[in-house]
């Protein structure tokens, strides 16, 4: 039996049963209620239903989800009890290479062998396969059986339906929410391991503070001391990130938040502010290649016209540019919520001093704002220096240590791509300083995420 | 319905509107309200909530302003002068009609930065001793330096409530004011830090043309000299406090003052 059908026939199992359920608990209720107490119905018809469809549904899906993880050994197991398994040669690398290749004609996804051997096994493989294929269906839809038929004995008027139901909605709520964090707590794991593994290579007072970056030289054999210096990155990460984007991106989102509370009519305000926000919705590769092919030539154009040495089709300052105006919509909606949080009467207590709009908003509003509007800013920095598809396109790869912004640098992003893209061994330096420098930007990210939202809170609760 | 009686005559009124009306978009609140305020008494408007007590004070400084919806018709005049000609400038206004709002709203800065906020933003004191001068004698007129002297550079939001609504009277006094405008300056506090506020008004008449919103009868029998009596945007009357309290004229202020409503 194909997977489709299976899945529509179990479908239309749990379907049945919960309509079949659900009428059952109306009719016994029905006559309870007429007869019995009030506490002789419980739940309502409909929690039958679920519960009856679930108990249906849940043991098969579960047991086909554990079926399709053994029976795959349990067909090779078949498969190599057959005769033809005799002629199999001994070592395990060509045994499995002529049982993979016969498996993959068995199924289709392969036209012809080119062992003979395996043009052998493909028939003892259909065997296995539709065997254990049919036998996990049988297996699923007796489950299935049994589970609705025991759930649907227990359908009384005054069975607890309901609480059953819930709990296993939260249950299945809980596991969602564990699973999004094992996954994290997985992900953290393996950047601390291959870190770990990468700092035995090479000294982290090394890798923190050297220099020097230049992984291709340790890739062909030159040694490790010296390569992987990444102040050049750091240094990149923030010239672009934390300096050139905020410069753009701090007082630009600021006046327009400035503009959209203060000054913008309610008409102004309802569809600026969401065409601002929508910046915030162009994928980062299209502000990519704005900052590659646009900005960056003409920046380079620039830099030479008025005579700057060192200019670069590829800039630091292209990069940061356009950056942060992708940063804009982020910092102006924090500030934007900031200034809406402090009270009208902090505005209306200084307008009523004689104080005029501006003064008010400079002197009142923003210093009250203040402790919001940097966290939003912390937020947005901890956002632009993860950043990774514009600085790939637009900063470049030269590992420069310069001052100059129309030079080109490189970021700890742009160069976890480059490491990681290509040919690479999963045990040399090279790749593993991917890991550190994922590890690096993971912490730095997060402590900005940390005192931000903790700012951010303060700041609230100041006011509330 | 009774005619409202006519406002005091004032020979010197300080501020002196005639026939005010207010809306908020098309819904009036105040339906053509004249009176006069004068330098040497303190004036209470007593009403209903939602009588346009607060709506008819903002409409002294021209606070009204900022409420997008709201339009003002009818004059106003402070010393005789129209504020609601173009030629009134509403910083150099609210510098003249200061005000006190419900909930004491101090800024989030340092008591001292309360005070000289706005003597600064009036370009009133420049140097450092002026500006400390004008904060020490704001404060000691507000009644609050004994209690801050040692420490006027802790914020203004650490006061306790009483303290932070003489702050703003203090904040507002340090602009010298013509007159002070109050919309239920007690209404948030406790009855010691009221009678704080109650007694600083005593202190503050005579320098300072008071006008006090107040929906508490005792405190306006306790602080002002004069009352007058809003209900439903109508000035139902006006008077010398003792009179309108034991022997009010109109049907509708004898009713409230009785408590039949209110
Ligand atoms: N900003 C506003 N927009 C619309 N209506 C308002 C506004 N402020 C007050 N009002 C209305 O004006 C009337 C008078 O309000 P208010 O002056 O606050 O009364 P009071 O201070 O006597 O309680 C009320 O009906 C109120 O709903
Ligand atoms: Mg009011």
């Amino acid at each position: 039996m194909t997977g489709p059908a299976l899945f529509l026939l179990l479908a239309g199992l749990g379907a049945i049963a919960w309509v079949s359920a659900r009428a059952r608990a109306l009719r016994l209720q029905t006559v309870a209620r007429e007869t019995g107490r009030r506490d002789a119905v419980h739940s309502l018809p409909g929690y039958h239903g679920w519960y009856v469809a679930l108990w249906t549904l849940a043991p098969a899906v579960l047991f086909l989800a554990v079926w399709a993880n053994i029976a795959p050994g349990l067909v090779t197991q078949a498969v190599l009890a057959d005769p033809a398994a005799q002629s199999l040669p001994m070592d395990d690398f060509s045994r499995s290479a002529i049982l993979g290749e016969a498996r993959s004609i068995a199924t289709g996804a392969q036209a012809g062998a080119f062992n003979p051997l395996a043009q052998g096994l493909v028939e003892p493989y259909r065997a296995a396969i539709s065997k254990y294929g049919v036998a996990g269906a049988v297996l699923a839809i007796v489950l299935a059986f049994a589970g609705g038929a025991y759930a649907f004995t227990r359908v009384r008027p005054d069975f607890r339906a309901r609480t059953r139901v819930e709990r296993l909605v939260m249950a299945t709520l809980l596991i969602a929410s564990l699973l999004a964090i094992v996954t994290t707590v997985g992900i953290v794991a393996s950047l601390l391991w291959e870190s770990f593994r990468f700092f035995s290579m090479v000294n982290p007072l090394d890798f923190l503070f050297g220099t020097k970056w230049s992984p291709q030289s340790a890739a062909m054999g030159y040694g490790n001391e010296d390569a992987f210096g990444a102040v050049p990155l750091f240094w990149g990460t923030i010239f672009i990130g934390a300096i050139i984007a905020m410069v753009v991106a701090i007082p630009l989102g600021l006046m327009s938040a400035i503009y959209l509370t203060q000054y913008a009519k309610p008409v102004v305000r309802k569809w600026m502010k969401p065409t601002l926000e929508m910046l915030a919705g162009v994928p980062t590769v299209v502000y990519g290649y704005f900052a590659a092919l646009t900005i960056a030539p003409a920046l380079r154009d620039f830099a030479v016209m008025i005579g700057i040495h060192g200019a670069s089709s590829e800039s630091a300052l292209a990069a940061g540019l356009v950056m942060g105006v992708m940063i804009i919509p982020f910092v102006s909606s924090m500030a934007d919520d900031s200034i809406a949080a402090v009270p009208q009467s902090m505005r209306d207590g200084s307008l009523a001093m004689g104080a005029t709009t501006s003064e008010t908003i400079r002197k009142v509003l923003i210093p009250a704002a203040l402790p919001g509007v940097v966290g939003g800013v912390l937020l947005a920095v901890s956002r632009a220096i993860g950043e990774t598809m514009i600085v790939v396109m637009a900063a470049g790869l030269a590992a420069n240590l310069t001052l100059n912004p129309f030079a080109s640098v490189t970021t700890v992003t742009t160069q976890i791509v480059q490491l990681l893209t290509g040919d690479q061994e999963f045990d040399s330096a090279k790749t593993l300083a991917a890991f550190a420098l994922g590890l690096v930007l993971f912490v730095v990210t997060l402590l900005l995420n940390i005192v931000a939202l903790r700012v951010v809170k303060k700041y609230r609760e100041a006011y509330e | 319905m009774t005619e409202p009686t006519n406002p005091l005559a004032i020979a010197n009124p300080k501020m002196s509107a005639r026939d005010v009306k207010v809306f908020y978009g098309a819904k009036q609140a105040i339906k053509g309200v004249s009176i006069d305020v004068d330098m040497d008494n303190v004036t209470a408007f007593i009403g209903p909530s939602g009588c346009g007590k607060s709506t008819f004070l903002r409409t002294l400084n021209r606070m009204n302003d900022t409420v997008a919806s709201a339009r003002v018709e009818g004059t106003i005049t402070l010393d005789g002068e129209d504020i609601y000609s173009p030629s009134m400038d509403v910083v150099q206004l609210r510098a003249r009609v200061g005000m006190v709002f419900q909930k004491p709203n101090p800024f989030p800065k340092s008591i001292y930065e309360n005070i000289a906020y706005g003597p600064r933003i009036h370009g009133l004191a420049h140097a450092k001793a002026d500006l400390d001068v004008v904060v020490e004698k704001s404060l000691r007129r507000a009644g609050l330096w004994d209690e801050v002297k040692d420490r006027l550079h802790d914020s203004g939001t650490a006061l306790s409530g009483g303290q932070q609504q003489r702050l703003c009277i203090g904040r507002a006094i340090a602009v010298e004011p013509e007159v002070i405008l109050m919309d239920e300056p007690c209404s948030a506090l406790d009855p010691i830090a009221t009678a704080k506020i109650e007694e600083l008004i005593h202190e503050l008449r005579g320098r300072y043309a008071i006008v006090i919103v107040t929906h508490n009868m005792q405190q306006a029998a306790r602080v002002s000299q004069r009352t007058a009596f809003f209900h439903l945007g109508d000035l139902v009357e006006y008077g010398v406090t003792g009179d309108i309290f034991t022997n009010p004229t109109q049907e509708r202020t004898k009713d409230y003052i009785t408590g039949r409503y209110g």
